[in-house]
């Protein structure tokens, strides 16, 4: 292999990383905050790239403009999704919010199935996004670039909110105890809420830029990405934000990388997350960046 | 300021509270004290709007507060000091005094912070460490300075010399009282009941679910009952 295609290799891993990251740090804070493994992320990853594709594709409506709609919509939908299948079942044993959850997804993709139908559809094209420059001999789309970069960039304002903020102090205390956290005032429905907004705003990022870069749609879309991305959140250590974007480069790189030196193994491409995630677990459980869970008496 | 008519709570079919009244003056230091599964905490939880009494009423200044959630409650000027302090471990020392004072939004702090430091300069001295590296000592001080931080007008402790040293349980006996001079109400439970009766201007002593005798610290510290009981010494 040269030089070139190996550089070209390593953006497409790191592109595809990013997005990964960015939807496994929707799993990771609701996993934070109410340790509950959302199974309903992937597929509310897929209902953004139908807003996006309703929006351009159906109404016409400018990109900038849909984009921004795109990103409300879908966090207002994550945070319905809380409010009816999640906050009723609070003080319910941990099984039952999780097949709650299940249902969710399977109600998404059904529901998408029966509006949109089967048939996948073409995401709007954008040029300027998918048309290739050359540095060096490498070709690289625009898109591969801007991904990683908005993906560090929505980090970096996530740490901030988090590290920062009133609400973010509110996050930290919520996701450790919900009674003392009570106790000094804070309405912990509302932080709930606002947890599932941002992890869902971010998804949806993350499906505008999945769209673009696959170019077609379907409502089973957000299965596999929604299962890979859950696995990037246990291999960073689930409830780290740093941890779950460690995760989703790995995860990228790995698979673009396996591919590339191997191609004869490209059929196992997505056996790959689930070989490291069994690795991972067997090894070091609690992620990379996580850590051992002590009760201390 | 508080007063608690006839009060029953019940957790899944097993009554914790049968019954009680009580009354805390404005300006006092009030105390339960009784023996394990007595219902003392389950009196606090249910003031604090932690869990919802079966029957009876909690009044606050004049107003029925019986069932108001938590964050209304904490808004109106009653905060409790929860049993085993419960600090954020992950969250600063600086962050668990800020996040103390979470409904003042907007507010100038910076007086509240040098009095919570004054009160206890460990904390002072330990503003940047995470609280769960503190010492048992040390989150109890940081709970009860969390607790100052909402400004509270009455203040509810859960056995604060739970698993402390006796140096250190004076020192927060102390900090009390200190705290009550500044015009703070206190409703305290404790198991060490001499040491809480010495510190309260009244008392009362509870028994399974229900007040069995009450009185002031004095007189209480005196009874021959509650010195059997409560106090280890020998009935005459």
């Amino acid at each position: 292999m040269t030089m070139a295609t190996f550089m070209q290799q390593l953006t497409n891993g790191i592109s595809l990383g990013s997005l990964y990251a960015l939807i496994a740090i929707g799993y990771t804070m609701v996993y934070g905050i109410l340790r509950l493994i959302n199974f309903a992320h992937g597929d509310i990853v897929m209902m953004a790239a139908y807003f996006a594709f309703f929006g351009i594709a159906v109404f016409h409506i400018p990109w900038y403009i849909t984009f921004l709609a795109v990103v409300l919509l879908t966090a207002l939908l994550g945070i319905v999704v809380e409010r009816t299948a999640y906050r009723t079942l609070r003080d319910a044993p941990r099984t039952s919010i999780l097949i709650s959850a299940i249902g969710v997804s399977f109600l998404l993709e059904n529901l998408a199935t029966y509006l949109f139908s089967g048939i996948p559809k073409a995401f709007p094209e954008f040029k300027f996004m998918t048309t290739p420059f050359s540095v060096g001999g490498v070709l690289i789309q625009p898109l591969v670039v801007v991904v990683p970069v908005v993906t560090i960039l929505l980090l970096f304002v996530l740490l901030f909110i988090i590290n920062k903020t009133r609400l973010g102090m509110a996050m930290r205390a919520v996701s450790k105890d919900y009674e003392t956290a009570r106790l000094m005032g804070i309405e912990i429905n509302g932080v709930i809420s606002a947890t599932f907004g941002i992890g869902s705003g971010l998804a949806a990022v993350g499906a505008l830029m999945w769209g673009m870069k696959y170019s077609s749609i379907q409502p089973l879309m957000g299965v596999m990405p929604g299962l890979k991305c859950f696995i990037a959140a246990v291999i960073g250590g689930i409830g780290n934000i740093k941890g779950a974007v460690l995760g989703g480069f790995i995860l990228g790189l790995a698979e673009i990388l396996l591919v590339a030196f191997l191609p004869s193994l490209t059929g196992y491409r997505d056996a790959i997350a689930f070989i490291i995630l069994i690795i991972i677990l067997l090894f070091r459980p609690m992620g990379i960046l996580g850590e051992k869970q002590t009760d201390k008496v | 300021m508080l007063k608690i008519e006839d009060l029953r709570v019940s957790y899944g079919g097993i009554e914790a509270v049968k019954g009680i009244s009580l009354e805390v003056p404005e300006g006092s230091i009030v105390t339960l004290i009784g023996a394990n599964g007595a219902g003392k905490s389950t009196t606090l939880r249910a003031i604090s709007g932690l869990v919802k009494p079966k029957s009876g009423r909690i009044l606050y200044m004049n107003e029925d507060i019986t069932g108001t959630a938590t964050e209304q409650v904490v808004a109106k000027g009653i905060t409790l000091v929860p049993e085993g302090r419960r600090v954020f471990p992950d969250l600063s020392v600086y962050e668990n005094l800020k996040i103390g004072a979470y409904l003042r939004k907007g507010e100038d702090l910076t007086d509240d912070y040098n009095w919570i430091y004054d009160l206890f300069p460990r904390l002072k001295e330990r503003s940047w460490q995470m609280a769960g590296t503190l010492s048992g000592g040390e989150q109890q001080m940081l709970a009860v300075g969390r607790a100052l931080m909402s400004h509270p007008k009455l203040m509810m402790m859960d056995e604060p010399s739970l698993g402390l040293a006796p140096l250190v349980v004076q020192g927060i006996f102390d900090i009390i009282k200190e705290v009550n001079k500044r015009g703070v109400t206190i409703l305290l439970i404790e198991q060490n009941a001499n040491l809480a009766l010495r510190a309260a201007n009244f008392g009362y002593v509870l028994e399974t679910g229900t007040i069995k005798m009450s009185g002031t610290g004095q007189e209480l510290l005196a009874n021959e009952d509650v010195k059997a009981a409560y106090l280890g010494k020998k009935k005459k």
